[in-house]
């Protein structure tokens, strides 16, 4: 008897529906384990988990809460994937369009919200694009591994970050590390009363919808799949890949920037220096676990949002470890990426 | 059971790969003393069932027997044990040792002390007595690939190999290296050795074998002997229908030149001179055949034309414009039709739909503002796909469902659906079946036929002596010579192809 691993000559559609749900049931499965030797029941424990992510109306926005950076992040590493670019940089981009739109911000005091907000993000924006625009253009001109600059981008800025915000911009009035806070003019209008479900989020929502246009509808689409294709072939077709490359990380690297300033506009009202617990990371693997479509990272980023804030919320409850937590994010990540694969190979057991 | 005659039979062999049945129940008899030719198309199972013989491959049921014995092979190494030798397209030599050395690495003899003069003694002893003229000093890097496949021979009758299989053996030879092939071949089946050749050339099969076995899709379609078929049976059998041989060539009126290159020079990629002082033209209604042997300037020629690769010197002209050195893009925009030879890294992205492949040189077309008009475009993807007869039954399927022969004409519709002025067709049918070969032949002198200007870069001798209005020989870089097709002597050609001989322009 031996294991066959086999390529699907297209993939299952009824796998890439099938497969997140049971991969998510299996990971619930594995994860009752620890929660049971962590002295809690395993069904009451995701009893709180669920009731804490989408149990009550002040629950589900904060979900959302979560929700919108991991979504910008996931939106900014898929674009840069679609084409290749492996843009692993999307943290350190986060915390430089957060820098840079809260520079602004600060000092705005007497700028209407109108303007503010706006320039605030295309602030926001550039500050990202910058931190992603430098790898590109080394990957393309001295073929500079990007997935080391991006990588080693993300301390180099929150470094960068600290030094400003432990040093110079450290607050004036309370002294702690972070920046003065910023002008009540650039923070984003709450949507929702009595929570904290900010502009941020529909604008996070509106950056999928333009993803889910620019790889459907456009020519850049169009160009940044083939590209990710193959590179040489487009190439040969006629397709500007350096330009289309140095584009892609500009506009993955802006859209980090925006869950950037969304932290800072919508949340948080300085800049910090904890201003993203992981945000830019995550959004790898929800890029994965999406598999770069559209509609995959929107779901992605929703389930981890779900997850993140359930398994605090089942933390807070029941008393499992944080550690705990933390573990069961990681379970399913797993599990969700193991499912996938299955949506693209298939493995039968063949007698020698 | 066993008859004494056969010293290979194979009994109802099977083996499956995912998706397709390479060999299906097939059975295969080799005599002692014969030259047997495995013949069929690409991908009609030869290889397999000689790797299947050979040890690479286990099969999934079916029964081997050499010289009567019933056998089960793990490895080459129980194969070379039951002296069976097999000469792979793609030699196993390794370029930085000397001819002894290749021949005896990996014996089971020289475990501690390597006796390399008596080794060296021995080979000499075999090459002069086979013919085979290879220096046992020289390095392999130093031989022509004629020579190194002489090395191989060398290497398995050396292992005293009593059956000797060849895979295609004479895809890189000249003309003239493949008659000394065959003079080898005979030589040993003389000695009473067992040969199977696999090919897919009917001349070649015609001219050395005395049996015949034709596959077709993995299945055994008739085992012959030379004298009781023809030509005609057996391209029959082999492709299943009747082919035509005679592609019609009627005159054309030749029109003003569509490309211009002059004293081009150009580096491969390990940075040696790839191509020396080339100067050709091709007019409107003619078809410029580059003849020579593989890795002799064809690719970076074609890289070169394409905006893929710069240039050290001279000048590229399309229809009056200097594209020396432009981007593949105005290329693309002066609508030059381009033929990669490397389908699969090259020409297409094999990943995505076959839609996207079929509009990636048009879809600017399909497009208003940033917006690209898909409905349109799929369209028209449908129109050319339907009428190049790409197989497929859906367009949004991924290409890489495609077959090799649909491939190519996926490129072939892309390409040609533009109506290209200039057409560089770079290798357009190698290891393609003989039917879409015939299909993709006919396309190109279509072309000609409508006045366009056609560069046909092949490696296949016949392509270019069948299609071709003008012969340019390249060797080393270097065009040898440029004739005229109807006059042109194969052996002339050989010698260009050699580097033995120049010619002018006729």
């Amino acid at each position: 008897m031996e294991l066959v691993v086999e390529k699907r000559l297209l993939p299952s559609r009824r796998l890439s529906i099938a497969a997140p749900v049971l991969s998510t049931l299996a990971a619930l499965l594995i994860s009752a384990v620890p929660i049971y030797l962590g002295g809690v029941n395993p069904l009451y424990g995701y009893t709180q988990l669920l009731r804490g992510a989408v149990g009550n109306k002040l629950a589900l926005t904060e979900t959302f809460v979560i929700f919108a950076p991991l979504l910008l992040c996931g939106i900014a590493v898929a674009l840069a994937f679609t084409c290749k670019f492996w843009n692993i940089g999307a943290e350190g981009q986060l915390y430089c369009g957060g820098l840079i739109g809260s520079l602004f911000a600060v000092y705005a005091t007497s700028v209407p919200s109108i303007i503010a907000i706006p320039v605030m993000m295309i602030l926001g924006f550039l500050g990202g694009a910058a931190w992603a625009a430098w790898p590109a253009i080394l990957k393309v001109k001295l073929k500079v591994d990007e997935v080391v600059t991006t990588l080693l981008g993300n301390w180099v800025m929150t470094y960068a970050v600290a030094a400003i915000l432990f040093g110079p911009w450290k607050n004036p009035v309370t002294g702690w590390p972070e920046s003065p806070v910023i002008s009540d003019t650039t923070n984003y209008p709450i949507l929702i009363e009595g929570s904290r479900f900010h502009l941020g989020i529909i604008i996070a929502m509106l950056v999928a919808l333009a993803f889910y246009v620019i790889i459907r509808k456009t020519k850049w689409g169009f160009e940044l799949l083939g590209i990710g294709g193959n590179q040489t072939a487009s190439y040969a077709a006629g397709i500007n890949v350096s330009r289309q490359i140095i584009l892609a990380a500009i506009v993955s690297g802006g859209i980090a920037g925006l869950a950037g300033i969304g932290q800072v506009a919508g949340i948080e009202f300085h800049m910090k220096t904890d201003l993203s617990p992981g945000f830019g990371y995550t959004g790898v693997v929800i890029a994965m676990v999406g598999a770069l479509s559209p509609i995959g990272v929107v779901l992605a980023s929703f389930l981890m949002a779900v997850i993140v804030q359930g398994t605090q919320a089942m933390h807070r409850a029941t008393g499992v470890p944080w550690a705990l937590a933390e573990t069961i994010q990681g379970i399913i990540l797993l599990c969700l990426l193991v499912g996938l694969f299955f949506t693209k190979y298939r493995v039968k057991l063949r007698m020698r | 059971m066993a008859n004494d005659d056969f010293v290979v039979e194979m009994r109802d062999i099977v083996k499956t790969f995912p998706g397709v049945t390479a060999n299906d129940h097939i059975n295969f008899q080799l005599h002692r003393g014969e030259i047997h030719s495995l013949l069929g198309e690409n991908g009609a199972g030869k290889t397999t069932l000689m790797n299947v013989l050979y040890g690479m491959y286990r099969p999934e049921s079916g029964e081997i027997r050499v010289n009567g014995k019933r056998v089960l092979f793990d490895s080459p190494q129980d194969a070379i044990a039951m002296r069976i030798g097999m000469i792979h397209q793609h030699f196993m030599l390794v370029p930085a040792m000397n001819v002894t050395e290749n021949v005896i690495l990996g014996l089971r003899s020289n475990r501690v002390v390597v006796d390399e003069a008596s080794a060296e003694k021995r080979i000499g002893d075999l090459a002069s007595s086979y013919g085979l003229k290879v220096e046992p000093h020289s390095f392999i890097w130093q031989l022509s690939v004629g020579e190194q496949q002489r090395v191989e021979i060398l290497k398995a009758v050396y292992r005293e190999a009593h059956i000797l299989i060849l895979d295609e053996p004479t895809a890189v030879l000249t003309p003239n290296e493949s008659k000394d092939l065959f003079r080898i071949l005979r030589k040993m089946k003389d000695e009473g050795k067992s040969i199977v050749y696999i090919s897919h050339k009917l001349e070649e099969v015609m001219e050395i074998s005395d049996t015949i076995t034709v596959l077709r899709n993995g299945k055994l379609v008739a085992n012959v002997l030379k004298k009781d078929t023809s030509k005609v049976e057996l391209a029959k059998m082999m492709v299943g229908r009747e082919v035509v041989f005679t592609l019609s060539k009627p005159p054309t009126k030749i029109g003003q030149p569509v490309l211009q290159v002059s004293n081009l020079s150009a580096l491969n990629d390990r940075k040696m001179p790839a191509l020396r002082n080339v100067s050709f033209d091709v007019k409107g209604g003619e078809i410029l055949g580059i003849a020579g042997v593989s890795g002799n300037g064809q690719r970076e020629l074609a890289d070169v034309l394409t905006g893929r690769r710069k240039v050290t010197g001279g000048r590229i002209n399309v229809c009056g414009t200097d594209v020396t050195d432009v981007t593949p893009r105005e290329i693309v925009d002066l609508n030059v039709g381009f033929i990669p030879e490397d389908r699969v890294g090259v020409g297409l992205i094999m990943g995505l739909p076959i839609l996207n492949n079929a509009i990636i040189k048009k879809y600017r077309d399909f497009s208003k503002g940033p917006l690209l008009d898909y409905r349109v475009a799929s369209d028209y993807a449908k129109h050319i796909v339907s009428e190049y007869g790409v197989k497929t039954p859906n367009i949004a399927y991924p290409t890489r469902t495609l077959s090799g022969g649909n491939l190519q004409k996926l490129i072939l519709a892309r390409e040609l659906a533009r109506d290209p002025t200039l057409l560089v067709a770079s290798q357009p049918t190698r290891g393609l079946d003989v039917g879409a070969t015939e299909e993709i032949r006919a396309k190109l002198l279509d072309e000609r036929a409508r006045g366009r200007g056609v560069l046909l870069i092949s490696e296949d001798l016949d392509e270019i002596l069948s299609l071709s209005d003008r012969i340019a020989v390249i060797f080393q870089g270097e065009i040898m010579g440029i004739i005229d097709a109807e006059s042109a002597k194969l052996e002339d050609i050989g010698l260009m192809m050699a580097g033995s001989k120049r010619m002018g322009e006729s």
